[in-house]
């Protein structure tokens, strides 16, 4: 197994100890939006989890985020251009609560509802 | 220079300026422009001994300055060598000179309004160095003709020597003439000495292409000539000329019958691509199966976008344009991003900032710091090079970036190869590889198609936010705007390059290109300089503009207004250094720590908050007509209209908009 994969494996179990205990499951949106905000999440993927094609290489958050699972342990192990943030620095519960945030984003308009996206 | 060198009693040669310059006469050698200051009759002896100016007034002096003349004094005895100078410039058709004053140019200063009559070049009023060169850098990527900047003698240069680089990264021609007083015998004492230097170029020298300090009046001639060819000979670059005090303010001196002449300008022809070099590049490209053109700054001029055309087409090659300049349509199926060098056999480079960057990656979360980098292209993949960059020889400011080894390499500039290349390569498409390449464009069509469909969905996201998304902002621009001749004449606030991927870019002034050395404070200087240009063009100018590069150098907002420059300037203010935001959350996570954020939003020490910058009052202050804060992203269209109608009026306006961080 490499050092990475073994990463991930741990963050997974990580995120499976949120899963089956209260604070995950008690997980609550608008405190999401505020550690999203405190741990600088925004700071590349915008205040709505809208992503830029500059500091998220498009990738979107919301609506519709990864499961949590996956979430967590790509917060946890990511080698890619965003940091890895631990336990430490980021408690479970907290990235419990952003995924509760990020799922209560609403989806946005169909673009060809809006009529300067039209054109 | 030495005023009084040959008061020495050295028995060797004696070189003494005054004795070189008297008796000269003025004829100009091009017989296009006859210099007036030829015509003047030149009194005979020394010009008086000058006397340093911070000592007491003699009574002579407090005489002079608080009495009624008598008669015309004709201090200088004759007419002044910035005359010359003068003359020498107004064969270079210069149009604009936008310079902060200072003493140690005055002598031409006063030269270029009472004696040229302050036309050809206008001298513009700056608040700031940095200002003058960076409205020169904009001006030239409008234009295609340098603007003259003066500065004053060190400090001078060193507030300008940032935007110079930034001109040298971006390849483009600034005249910059600063004033020293090099006699350190007779200069005057106090700040006039400390504002000189030995070698005041040397400060810049490293990002000049070329630069001199002329000892004559017929050298001045020679050098500004040759200063002006050099930074018009592609690569363009800042060329800096060093004026002496002395130089400017005495006397055209006639000598032995010999005459102050003006050198003929005559524009180097750029450097082309070797004929066999140009048919190697050919073959490979037309045997490839997936070629992909890669542009930076490859067309100079709108012609450059159409040879762009005919090559990608003649190939039906995906183009990905890196931005430096507009090279390429956006809006044509062969525009695309930079994943598809991923899949190249063949890969051409043109004019590219950095080729390394554009087939290897960096990421930077490797252990310790160090960053991580991976190559994106097949080990067999081919390729091309035609850079007139190669020609550059400066080691100290590595904006070279790395080394890449290619396998065709042409010291040459892209736009002048590109005919004989499209031609080449239309010779070499054998007919039964016609089919296939005409699939390939029908591939490209399909996947372009998707690509926008994917891209509007993205700009959806987050549409009605507060602060109001870049996508938003983006999109209420355009759709002011899109039925004039516009100009996106500086985006320096990252908004996640919208305006490229939803604006139908196709001209090669729809989109200038950024600062080339990201030195932050390029983007309103630029933009007015480009603005200044497009008024003259009767185009529309627009700049999105960011917070923190607004903050350097606001000033120039004022010049904007004082000579009538339109530009609708829409804030990107995400109140915060957004990039150096990122890096300290980046670092903090590296070493395990929350970042500290101090009551901001941000970082300590990256954020622009707590007070909130009133851009709208900032720029009223200074003769704009400004509007703000604008947070709701329903007030935006409607601010913009009004906002556009001002500037139709001939006036700058300033949208301060609340916006999303990128």
């Amino acid at each position: 197994m490499s050092h990475q994969m073994f990463r991930v494996v741990l963050a997974a179990l990580a995120a499976g100890v949120v899963l089956g205990h209260g604070p995950a499951l008690a997980a609550d949106a608008a405190k999401g939006k505020a550690a999203f905000m405190k741990y600088g999440c925004w700071q590349c993927h915008g205040i709505e989890g809208q992503g830029s094609a500059i500091t998220s290489a498009g990738k979107v958050l919301a609506p519709d985020p990864m499961p949590l699972e996956t979430f967590v342990a790509f917060v946890r192990s990511t080698d890619r251009a965003m940091p890895p943030y631990s336990e430490k620095v980021l408690p479970n519960e907290d990235l419990a609560d952003m995924h509760a945030y990020l799922s209560a984003i609403p989806k946005p308009k169909d673009y060809k509802s809006i009529p300067l996206l039209r054109q | 220079m030495s005023r009084k060198i040959s008061s020495t009693k050295d028995s060797g040669p004696k070189v003494d300026r005054r004795k070189f310059l008297t008796g000269v006469a003025v004829a100009g050698a091009a017989g296009a422009m006859t210099p007036q200051a030829a015509n003047a009759t030149v009194a005979a002896g020394a010009a008086t001994a000058r006397v340093p100016s911070a000592l007491p007034p003699t009574a002579w002096t407090v005489a002079a300055e608080t009495g009624t003349p008598q008669k015309d004094l004709a201090r200088i005895g004759g007419v002044a060598g910035s005359d010359f100078m003068v003359d020498v410039i107004k064969t270079l058709d210069i149009k604009y000179l936008p310079s902060n004053c200072a003493s140690s140019f005055r002598g031409i200063h006063e030269s270029l309004i009472n004696y040229g009559n302050n036309k050809m070049p206008e001298f513009l009023t700056c608040t700031h160095e940095e200002s003058g060169v960076g409205m020169g850098h904009g001006y030239f990527k409008v234009t295609g003709k340098p603007l003259m900047t003066l500065c004053h003698g060190t400090v001078g240069l060193q507030h300008a020597s940032m935007a110079i680089y930034n001109a040298w990264c971006d390849r483009v021609p600034v005249i910059v003439v600063g004033g020293n007083d090099l006699d350190a015998a007779h200069r005057p004492p106090g700040v006039p000495t400390v504002h000189s230097a030995q070698d005041i170029n040397a400060l810049v020298r490293d990002f000049t292409k070329w630069d001199d300090t002329p000892v004559s009046l017929q050298h001045f001639a020679q050098s500004m000539v040759r200063a002006y060819k050099i930074s018009m000979t592609p690569p363009y670059g800042p060329v800096a000329i060093s004026l002496d005090a002395g130089l400017q303010q005495e006397p055209v001196k006639h000598h032995n019958g010999e005459k102050l002449y003006i050198p003929k300008y005559t524009p180097t022809s750029a450097p082309q691509g070797d004929t066999n070099a140009v048919r190697e590049a050919a073959r490979l490209l037309a045997g490839a199966e997936r070629p992909v053109i890669v542009v930076d700054r490859a067309a100079r001029t709108e012609n450059g976008v159409r040879l762009l055309v005919q090559l990608a087409e003649a190939l039906q090659a995906r183009v990905v344009d890196m931005g430096a300049r507009m090279n390429f349509p956006k809006n044509h199926h062969l525009s695309a991003g930079i994943a598809v060098v991923n899949n190249a056999d063949v890969i051409i480079g043109m004019e590219l900032t950095d080729f390394w960057a554009v087939v290897n990656s960096f990421i930077d979360n490797g252990d310790h710091g160090i960053g991580i980098n991976q190559t994106k292209i097949k080990p067999e993949t081919k390729l091309i090079s035609i850079n007139s960059v190669d020609l550059n020889t400066k080691a100290n400011y590595q904006d070279f970036q790395r080394f890449q080894a290619v396998d065709v390499a042409m010291a040459a500039d892209a736009e002048t190869t590109l005919p004989s290349l499209i031609e080449a390569v239309k010779s070499a498409i054998q007919n039964d590889r016609k089919a296939a390449i005409a699939k390939r464009g029908e591939a490209a069509k399909k996947a372009h198609t998707e690509v926008r469909e994917r891209t509007r969905q993205a700009a959806a996201l987050a549409w009605d936010a507060s602060p109001i998304s870049t996508a938003r902002m983006s999109m209420e621009i355009w759709g002011h705007i899109k039925d004039l001749d516009w100009s996106l004449v500086a985006q320096t606030g990252n908004v996640s390059n919208w305006p490229h991927r939803l604006w139908p870019m196709e001209k090669h002034h729809h989109w200038l290109g950024h600062s080339g050395g990201y030195g932050v404070g390029y983007g309103i200087a630029a933009a007015v300089g480009a603005a200044l240009a497009n008024r003259d063009l009767g185009r529309f100018s627009v700049n999105i503009q960011g917070d923190g590069d607004l903050m350097y150098a606001p000033g120039v907002m004022w010049t904007a207004a004082k000579h009538k420059i339109p530009l609708l300037t829409v804030m990107h203010n995400n109140r915060g250094y957004h990039q150096e935001l990122m890096h300290v959350q980046r670092l903090s996570s590296f070493r395990n720590r929350v970042a500290s954020l101090g009551g901001d939003i941000g970082p300590i020490g990256t954020s622009i908050m707590n007070p909130d910058i009133e851009y709208h009052k900032l720029a009223e202050s200074m003769g704009w007509w400004a509007k703000g804060p604008i947070t709701d992203p329903e007030k935006l269209g409607p601010a913009i209209r009004e906002a556009v109608a001002v500037v139709k009026s001939g006036q700058p306006a300033l949208l301060n908009v609340w916006t999303q961080p990128r």
